[in-house]
């Protein structure tokens, strides 16, 4: 089976102010992204974790072809879409097909639309629909969103948070996309909220088919969302593979760390050490070295002076790190 | 265990142009010496005001309509505006959500922290300057010397709480109020800005309230819970309890929306509803009535807390758990 979304080896690295003329260095680079390769199928849910500043809303927009990569593909439906540079991708015929949720609904929507406008902006602009087509496109988005049309009429400040949020997805998949990029979809609602809009996901996927792509740094949601994650740490993937397994069977020592941290409802806690510190500078990583030595309490000699290859380390479950050799 | 804080039917109003707003409504809990309670609820439930209240921080629409906190013998709700400065910061102290917003961003963290040590923490104008330099390595921050200087924007999120809970610790408070101190924060920064508030306040025998809106983060971190909804204080208990034997039907669907315990997603249930309208005079005796599946004729009636058994506390007339 092909995959719906394909990188390889993606790299998006910042520049650290201009080049100067007969500078002998280049300028330093923030590398925000790494080297990533993934896949996503048709129909699965991919999560994407790792903690603040890892590089993931950068991986996202480089997905979503709003930023250039500085190297390495991205291939969606057997065509490769990273060669479109970001400004003409917004004309491209793949646009409509990958959509974005964002973090805040109430922030990311015009708040001088109505439900109904941010509904149809994205119709409007990349399809072209105009009239009746439009409002019933729009209606149908708001019908599989569970939004009541009679809320189609109001402004952002006017919804719950779960009502923006239902027209946030309403609105990314009123193209009828076939990949969703979700960017942290649920951070800002309340638990109840948020199972309900979680709920909605799942069944969206089911009825259209849809592939989800979703950022979050909450584990216990992408534990129940996801058919695979992908760990990301300082700008690299260090683990991807089924979900359920990861969880279960951590192979890298910062995926590790991550899950012991998070809370649990028994109140006891696994005796794995605190990750203290934070993670290094990404500016100019040394590139032979493992980028989480230093903080990896398991980290020796090797870790700082190799850099470990992300391999198999069983079917479908890739880590990077020298302990598994 | 003597009580730091015995908080007695605190109610809350604000006055808005849409009426007025019955936030709490005879609110009450206690906290002992070393020990955390939670305060948990949805999003609007009352947990900040309550917060605020007890801090004398309500901005100028909100009232404080009734009630008392007791701090020792002082009564928080009370006392005048310079008695009110004078225990905040020195016996009461609280961190905030956004810890960015709540520091002074034109002056250098070192100096914020030892402005408080100079103000309540005894400090003198000689020695301020080190304790406060000693407060930032005791919040486990590297190369406290340099990062004395910074500003708030050079550090990141969880660095800035760690500034916060310098300068809330600085005068070692009897109690600390931490209103979502981790909020927006990454679990492994969450577990280490929580492990130095445990480590605290095991030091200082300091009372904690632990704001938060993540049952999971209350459970491994508080010995009780007080869930709150719509400004009224639901049900209180030891955390084993209110987990395995909620009484109230509230805690039951807070607890059964949260992925933590969830194998699957088909398994998680979202409170029905959304919390009731708590302007003007018709709220409903029980504020929950409305997304009550168990509801019956009687829970229009004036409602109370009360003990339904030692140390657990609830307030609804049909608890789960008992014969009807
Ligand atoms: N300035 C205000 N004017 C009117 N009502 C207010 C004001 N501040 C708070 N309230 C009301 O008081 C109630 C409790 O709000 P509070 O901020 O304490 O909730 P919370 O539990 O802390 O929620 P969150 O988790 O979102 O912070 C809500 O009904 C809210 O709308
Ligand atoms: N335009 C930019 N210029 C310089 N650095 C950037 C820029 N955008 C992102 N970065 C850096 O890239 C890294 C990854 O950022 P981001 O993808 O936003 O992280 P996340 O979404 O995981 O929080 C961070 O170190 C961030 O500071
Ligand atoms: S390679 Fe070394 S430093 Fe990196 S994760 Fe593995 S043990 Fe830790
Ligand atoms: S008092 Fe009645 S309506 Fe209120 S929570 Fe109890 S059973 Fe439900
Ligand atoms: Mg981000
Ligand atoms: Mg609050």
């Amino acid at each position: 089976m092909t995959p719906l979304l394909e990188l390889d080896a993606v790299s998006k690295r910042f520049p650290l102010g201009r080049r100067r003329l007969f500078a002998k260095a280049p300028p330093p680079e923030v590398h925000a992204v790494s080297e990533v390769s993934l896949t996503v199928h048709a129909g699965e849910t991919v999560g994407l974790v790792g903690e603040s500043g890892c590089g993931k809303s950068t991986l996202v927009r480089l997905i979503t072809r709003l930023l250039d990569t500085t190297e390495g593909t991205i291939w969606f439906n057997r065509r490769e879409i990273s060669g479109v540079p970001a400004r003409f991708f917004a004309r491209d015929t793949n646009r409509a097909d990958i959509q974005m949720v964002f973090q805040d609904a109430g922030e990311s929507i015009n708040p001088r639309f109505t439900a109904a406008d941010a509904i149809a902006d994205p119709l409007r602009k990349l399809l072209g629909l105009r009239g009746a087509a439009l409002q019933a496109r729009v209606e149908e988005a708001a019908t599989q969103c569970g939004l009541p049309l009679t809320l189609l009429g109001r402004y952002p400040h006017q919804l719950s948070g779960g009502q923006r949020a239902r027209v946030g997805i309403a609105r990314a998949i009123s193209t009828h996309p076939r990949l969703l990029v979700l960017d942290e979809p649920t951070a800002a609602l309340d638990v109840s909220v948020q199972v309900t809009v979680l709920k909605l996901l799942q069944q969206l996927k089911a009825e259209l088919g849809l592939s989800y792509i979703f950022v979050s740094h909450d584990l216990n949601v992408v534990r129940l969302l996801c058919d695979r994650v992908v760990v990301m740490y300082l700008g690299r993937v260090v683990e991807s593979g089924p979900a359920q397994q990861v969880f279960e069977a951590p192979r890298h020592p910062y995926t590790k760390s991550l899950i012991a941290a998070v809370p649990r409802l028994e109140g006891t806690r696994p005796t794995a050490p605190r990750l203290v510190g934070d993670p290094r500078s990404p500016i100019d990583p040394n590139p032979n070295a493992c980028r989480f030595h230093g903080r990896c309490p398991a980290g020796f000699d090797r870790c700082g002076t190799a850099m470990p290859a992300l391999r198999e380390v069983a079917p479908g479950h890739l880590a990077a790190c020298h302990l598994n050799d | 265990m003597s009580n730091v804080l015995s908080v007695q039917d605190l109610s809350v109003a604000f006055h808005t142009r849409a009426g007025v707003v019955h936030a709490l409504d005879r609110v009450g809990f206690t906290v002992g010496a070393g020990e955390t309670l939670a305060l948990v609820g949805e999003s609007g439930s009352g947990k900040s005001v309550t917060a605020y209240a007890i801090m004398g921080l309500l901005e100028a629409a909100g009232q404080v309509t009734g009630g008392r906190a007791l701090l020792g013998e002082i009564d928080l709700l009370a006392a005048s505006p310079a008695a009110l400065a004078r225990i905040r910061g020195k016996r009461v102290a609280m961190i905030f959500q956004n810890p960015r917003t709540a520091l002074n961003p034109i002056r250098p963290v070192g100096t914020q922290i030892a402005d408080v040590m100079r103000r309540h923490g005894g400090a003198t104008w000689f020695n301020a300057r080190d304790r406060a330099i000693e407060a930032l390595r005791a919040v486990g921050i590297p190369d406290p010397a340099r990062r004395a200087r910074a500003y708030p924007f050079e550090l990141s999120g969880g660095m800035c709480q760690r500034v916060m809970i310098a300068i809330a610790m600085a005068a070692r408070p009897d109690l600390l109020i931490a209103d979502e101190p981790t909020t927006g924060l990454d679990v492994t920064t969450q577990a280490v800005v929580m492990d130095l508030i445990a480590e605290m306040a095991a030091q200082t025998g300091m009372a904690t309230i632990l704001i938060t809106h993540d049952l999971a983060l209350a459970a491994e971190r508080a010995r009780r819970i007080a869930v709150m909804h719509a400004g009224h204080v639901v049900e209180v208990a030891e955390t084993a309890t209110l987990l395995a034997r909620p009484m109230h039907p509230y805690s039951a669907r807070l607890i059964a929306a949260t992925p933590t315990a969830a194998g699957a997603l088909d398994d998680l249930q979202s409170v029905p509803g959304a919390l009731p309208d708590l302007r003007g005079t018709i709220i409903p005796a029980c504020r929950y009535a409305a997304r009550c599946d168990r509801r019956q004729a009687d829970c229009g009636e004036t409602l109370h807390p009360h003990e339904a058994e030692p140390g657990h506390s609830i307030a609804c007339h049909h608890p789960l758990g008992v014969a009807a």
